[in-house]
């Protein structure tokens, strides 16, 4: 596992710690990165976790699209790397 | 939300791998594919979060199952798969995810990849068609290191052998069986055609392992003309204990 050069997982694994903010699932939903205006599902995000919280990238331009952060007994969320999110309401 | 569930059973899969069975008396209940974190606290305070996919099939018991592999430098699957008894409680939260997951109303060909331990969603996926009546063809291509690393081994035999509409090829990439066929060595672009789904058949794949695996199965799945819209993914390694 040591010699995995890829370092992110899958915006799948940011689930858990997104249902902390969020009432529905945002790796379902669909997001539109601000930077280049691709259109994924969140799941499909490269997620970076070895950071003190969770940095999803834009899996084509690598662009920053969320960042959670814990701070003691704060949590903040950065989201500014998305146009938008869409979710299914059904 | 954190739950508190009961470990009501254990059963060593391998030498390293153990599946913990859980009780959550207010569990939702789950979709296949969907996995569950689960957190330790020690007495400091200081506390561990990770990831594991559920290996279950969804049911109405409130019951579900995770299959731990044990590394060496972990910080919490050492803990699960060495030292938590029958009747201990711990902290979880989920079920979640809503991405990789299979529904049984989903009725076109199936294409799961497994590398080592991302067998446990697919597993979750197979059991949930089995347990639901479910016709939907599913194929399997499973990489593993050795035989012996096999998890679920006579289970996915007998279900293969018992239905004809789910089958499984094994790609082995240290120690083959006698007289395998093919020579031990990761998955390649020569095996994707040879067992899996035509992409003409417009199967969804689901490709779950190490990242370095992920990237390539779904690489090779996309260069045999499979829609990457059609493949869903998910990838564990760097970050910690995940499965």
């Amino acid at each position: 596992m040591t010699s995995d050069t890829y370092k992110y997982l899958d915006g799948n694994a940011a689930a858990g710690e997104l249902s902390r903010v969020f009432v529905m699932d945002v790796t379902a939903a669909e997001g539109c990165c601000a930077n280049c205006g691709t259109i994924k599902r969140f799941a499909e995000a490269h997620l970076y976790m070895q950071s003190p919280g969770i940095v999803a990238r834009c899996p084509a331009c690598q662009h920053v699209l969320l960042r959670l952060v814990n701070v003691g007994q704060r949590l903040f969320l950065d989201v500014r790397g998305l146009t938008y999110l869409r979710f299914d309401a059904a | 939300m954190w739950r508190v569930g009961t470990v009501v059973a254990l059963h060593n899969e391998t030498a390293t791998a153990r599946t913990i069975r859980f009780e959550v008396p207010d569990w939702p209940g789950h979709v296949a594919g969907q996995h569950v974190d689960v957190r330790l606290t020690a007495s400091d305070g200081y506390s561990a979060v990770r990831s594991y996919s559920i290996a279950s099939a969804p049911n109405a018991n409130r019951l579900f199952e995770i299959t731990v592999e044990r590394l060496p430098d972990g910080e919490v699957s050492p803990y699960l798969t060495q030292d938590v008894v029958v009747g201990d409680r711990l902290e979880l939260r989920g079920p979640i995810g809503g991405w990789f997951v299979w529904r049984r109303e989903q009725t076109e060909p199936i294409q799961l990849i497994a590398g080592g331990s991302g067998i446990v969603p697919l597993m979750a996926m197979t059991r949930s068609r089995n347990s639901t009546g479910g016709t939907a063809p599913f194929r399997l291509l499973y990489s593993v290191r050795e035989p012996k690393a096999i998890w679920y081994s006579n289970e996915l035999q007998a279900l293969s052998q018992r239905d004809p509409s789910f089958s499984i090829t094994y790609a082995y990439t240290r120690v083959t069986p006698n007289d395998w066929p093919r020579p031990a060595g990761r998955i390649d672009s020569a095996l994707i055609a040879n067992a899996t789904w035509p992409s003409s058949l417009g199967p969804t794949c689901y490709v779950c392992g190490p990242t370095s695996f992920v990237e390539s199965a779904a690489g090779l799945l996309a260069a045999s003309g499979n829609s990457s819209d059609r493949i869903k993914t998910e990838r564990f390694g760097p970050t910690g204990d995940r499965k």
